[in-house]
């Protein structure tokens, strides 16, 4: 008793962190297990990103060069894998632990516990599953869908390891969600109702909701599968009576949530940033959250356009084909209340604004394409090219990779009290530009002639605008390497940060000074 | 400063406008898009397409155009002080409203023409197409023909070796050959994964899955040679199992039929004759190059922990019924699967006994020898 009084005492003079490698393993800050989220993005970011290369160096020229196409499928499983899992999901939530308290006037995450857990377990998740390359039959070749059978019946021994590992990143995203929930339903500053809530905590609840729901129906297919594969069940083997189909509702009924669980926080990020730098009020707050919510809800009943070609009935095709289409109404809205913020403003281009300027314009490109996937009748012909390729690569890199880009520019003199170099911040925003769209912009036009997705090798007609893409591909890596050297310059020093840090800063986040306390709101602010 | 950009802005677009008009031009850009194909429906898929482009390109113009132009308007420079106006009900209604009425006109020739792709009552021709790791079985249904379409491209080529031919990667060592003018079906499934079987200029992209017959049909009206592909990842070969058909006047269709069935005729004749070990081998190297290379590599070694080695294997050394047992069933729960339906009794005796010959096998094995009376026997119905 009289320990617990003393470690009280004790514990009211030491409010900094712990010092030593101790700091990170058992920190329950959000600041600093937001930290270890980005840190952790970043190195999947250039993990995936390496193995992106191969494959991009393997496509410059037709026939096999580098590496074998057994090898080649393992490369774009795991660089789907790694960059979904393991790149755009931790870095939103790195930024929700970061933001989340900050925005709503909150000392800290609700549950800093379980949030420790919720990180620490991933990197073990993906020791697991980057360590399947060095297994016996090579790492999961069967695409980061693995549809069943391939990944069942005829995948390789590492299967499991992969099912292990998706286990465990179900388990974190949930406990993630589940924090970020509770932090936001219960630890709002007196006087900000849910209406007022800043949009990136909206968006950020919209998306955690998304998450519990649909994990567990992840974790359902690939125990389904570790059934079929060890346990002699035959859910998705046909010979023993099962439904190959069957695992693809199951899978995009968790997949196209999922979709949207990497690009709500996007959403909410640009909105900030949109509406800081125009110098003016964002246009219609209340029709963002509804269109947010909207896209949530519509989410859960276009899974099968991702399948138009299984060979569901015509009702079936008729009805994914109408709630799809209906997807660009919200997505519209938001775009043109973007819009609106920046008419009449009076904008200037910090890094930040450019990459969400660049989010804008990109992401509405690849909500064209999907807008085009959306015509059953014509994905006939789109479905499964480099098309499809191109489009979910402009809403997952100009689109949510830019969005994660812009948030650390946009709120790192917030974080670490020192500003970032604007010239070395623009010149990377240009590199990544030019780099994303010379890389992606030709596997519209590739796809159309008809070169099919997940081929390592193509035929001759294709061989010009595969070598542009692979050297935009190049170009968008290398620069990446700058993104880390300014990151590491801004934390290690540079000109001091104001709280409000931009003119336009609108937030409970910007009344913090630079670097916020360690326990950021310890006592509520008041939001009228 | 405005002014220049402007003038900058007109040439870069007269140069793009020249380009565009250019005929050389016109044909590289449609290289880059679509295919219209060959078919009513690949047509109709094809204005669908165009018309949705153009849907997005007009709407992109203008929401892009109202962003550039207010990112070039005001600037903190040119508009010090930002208006407050932060909603507006009727304009919010409005871009709710419009949007949908243009996926409402854009849904209703789409769901029209996909209701005419499900049409698909009996074809002239039904022709089963089955997919495997990594080739197509054709069946057609009415006139018992039954053939295997390999990639014949040669592996030297895609390893670079040699140069690489006009139809890389789109060539098969045989085509399905279907009639002009007679509606034809495809009913598709698979042996072992998913595979899809596309063909572009027919607008028909069907998943081949096992357990499951999907249809697609197409009518075409003109000759000519149409390459496709394999649509869905099947493992490590996924890029190498072309589609190829040969749309032919109806004589020549006839004559083809014809031709097919007498040599199946030969075929059976050939299972009767007494085989040497020299013909067999000398067979069996082409089966295997063509069937087994993939998985178990020209040196019979396979890959470690995914497909097993044959040079040395014990099966092939020394135990020849299991041998012709596992080319027959295939093996439960691996990649290897049954071939009893895809290799004619010749051919897979000559691939036995070439598997059980090179390598080294014949000196270190019994080096027994097996015939195609050996398979017929083996397929009798036991007991």
């Amino acid at each position: 008793m009289s320990a617990a009084i003393e470690s009280h005492n004790h514990d009211d003079h030491h409010h900094g962190p712990a010092k030593g490698l101790t700091r990170w393993l058992y920190t329950t800050n959000h600041k600093d297990i937001g930290t270890l989220y980005l840190w952790f993005s970043f190195a999947m970011f250039l993990i995936g990103g390496a193995m992106a290369l191969v494959i991009r160096a393997e496509l410059f020229q037709p026939g096999m060069q580098i590496v074998e196409p057994e090898f080649y499928n393992q490369m774009l499983t795991l660089h789907g894998l790694v960059m979904v899992f393991g790149a755009v999901m931790p870095a939103f939530v790195g930024l929700a632990n970061w933001l989340v308290p900050m925005m709503v006037g909150a000392p800290d995450m609700a549950l800093p516990r379980m949030n420790n857990l919720s990180f620490w377990i991933l990197p073990f998740a993906f020791f697991v599953l980057l360590s399947s390359l060095f297994m016996e039959g090579g790492a999961p070749n069967f695409g980061w869908t693995f549809y069943a059978p391939l990944s069942t019946t005829y995948a390789p021994p590492s299967v499991t390891f992969f099912i292990f590992s998706v286990h465990i990143l179900g388990a974190s995203s949930i406990m993630g969600s589940i924090n970020v929930i509770v932090t936001i339903m219960n630890m709002r500053a007196p006087g900000m109702t849910l209406m007022k809530m800043p949009l990136f905590v909206w968006s950020w609840l919209i998306t955690a909701y998304l998450l519990i729901a649909v994990m567990p129906v992840l974790a359902g297919a690939v125990t389904m599968m570790l059934m079929d594969i060890h346990f002699g069940t035959s859910f998705f083997n046909a010979a023993g009576g099962g439904d190959p189909v069957l695992f693809q509702h199951i899978f995009w009924f968790f997949g196209h949530p999922e979709v949207y669980i990497m690009i709500l926080p996007a959403f909410g990020i640009t909105s900030h940033i949109i509406e800081t730098f125009s110098r003016k009020q964002l246009f219609g707050h209340t029709s963002m959250v509804w269109a947010m919510t909207s896209i949530a809800i519509l989410s859960f009943v276009v899974w099968a356009h991702h399948m138009f070609t299984v060979g569901m009935p015509l009702a079936a095709e008729l009805f994914f084909m109408w709630a799809t289409m209906l997807i660009a109404v919200p997505t519209g809205v938001k775009v043109f209340n973007w819009v609106a913020t920046m008419f009449k403003g009076s904008i200037t281009y910090e890094t930040p604004m450019l990459f969400a300027i660049a989010f804008v314009v990109l992401f509405t490109i690849g909500g064209f394409s999907g807008l085009m996937l959306a015509i059953t009748p014509v994905d006939f012909q789109y479905h499964d090219t480099y098309f499809v390729v191109a489009h979910f690569h402009y809403v997952l890199v100009p689109g949510s990779v830019f969005a994660i880009m812009a948030a650390v520019y946009f709120w790192i003199p917030k974080w670490t009290g020192n500003m970032y170099d604007e010239r070395l911040g623009k010149l990377h925003f240009w590199l990544s530009f030019v780099g994303v769209n010379v890389t992606f912009f030709p596997q519209h036009w590739i796809g159309l002639a008809g070169m099919p997705r997940r081929y390592p090798d193509y035929a001759l007609q294709f061989a010009d605008w595969n070598m542009i893409s692979t050297i935009g591909a190049f170009l968008f890596g290398a620069s990446q390497i700058l993104f880390l050297f300014i990151v590491l310059k801004t934390v290690m020093g540079g000109k001091k940060a104001t709280s409000k840090v931009w003119e336009g800063s609108r937030g409970l986040e910007w009344t913090l000074e630079s670097p916020p306390p360690y326990h950021t709101f310890t006592t509520p602010p008041k939001v009228d | 400063m405005l002014r220049k950009i402007t003038t900058n802005f007109n040439s870069i677009f007269c140069f793009i406008l020249t380009i565009l008009l250019s005929t050389n031009i016109k044909a590289a850009w449609d290289d880059l898009n679509m295919t219209e194909g060959v078919t009513g429906i690949s047509k109709e898929i094809f204005d669908l397409h165009m018309l949705i482009y153009w849907i997005c390109v007009v709407i992109g113009l203008i929401v892009f155009s109202i962003m550039f132009y207010s990112m070039f308007a005001y600037t903190k420079k040119k508009n010090p002080n930002p208006s407050t106006f932060h909603e507006d009900t009727k304009l919010e209604l409005a871009w709710t409203v419009v949007p949908f009425l243009i996926l409402v006109f854009m849904a209703i020739p789409a769901s029209n023409t996909l209701t005419k792709i499900y049409d698909d009552v009996e074809g002239d021709i039904n022709i089963q197409v089955v997919g495997y790791q990594w080739k197509w079985q054709y069946k057609y249904l009415e006139d018992d023909i039954n053939f295997f379409s390999n990639l014949a491209t040669d592996w030297d080529e895609i390893n670079n070796k040699i140069p690489k031919g006009e139809f890389y990667l789109q060539e098969v060592d045989e085509m399905v050959v279907i009639p002009v003018g007679k509606k034809v079906r495809f009913l598709i499934t698979a042996n072992d994964v998913i595979h899809s079987w596309w063909m572009p200029d027919f607008a028909i992209k069907q998943d081949a899955i096992p357990g499951f017959i999907n249809t697609a049909w197409t009518v075409v009206d003109k000759p000519g040679i149409f390459r496709g592909k394999c649509t869905e990842l099947c493992g490590k070969n996924h890029g190498f199992m072309p589609v190829v058909v040969k749309v032919v006047p109806q004589e020549e269709y006839d004559a083809w039929v014809q031709d097919k069935r007498e040599e199946a005729f030969k075929m059976a004749e050939l299972t009767e004759k007494n085989w040497t070990l020299e013909e067999l081998n000398q067979r069996g190297e082409d089966v295997y190059l063509k069937n087994c290379v993939a998985c178990h590599q020209v040196n019979g070694q396979g890959i470690p922990g995914i497909f097993a080695a044959l040079a040395g294997s014990d099966i092939a050394l020394n135990n020849r019924a299991k041998h012709i047992e596992i080319l027959m069933e295939g093996v439960q729960g691996a990649a290897m699967q049954s071939f009893a339906n895809q290799l004619s009794e010749v051919d897979m005796a000559a691939v036995i006994t070439y598997t059980r010959q090179a390598w080294g096998n014949a000196e270190n094995g019994d080096g027994e020898i097996v015939v195609p009376k050996d398979i017929v026997e083996y397929k009798k119905p036991k007991g």
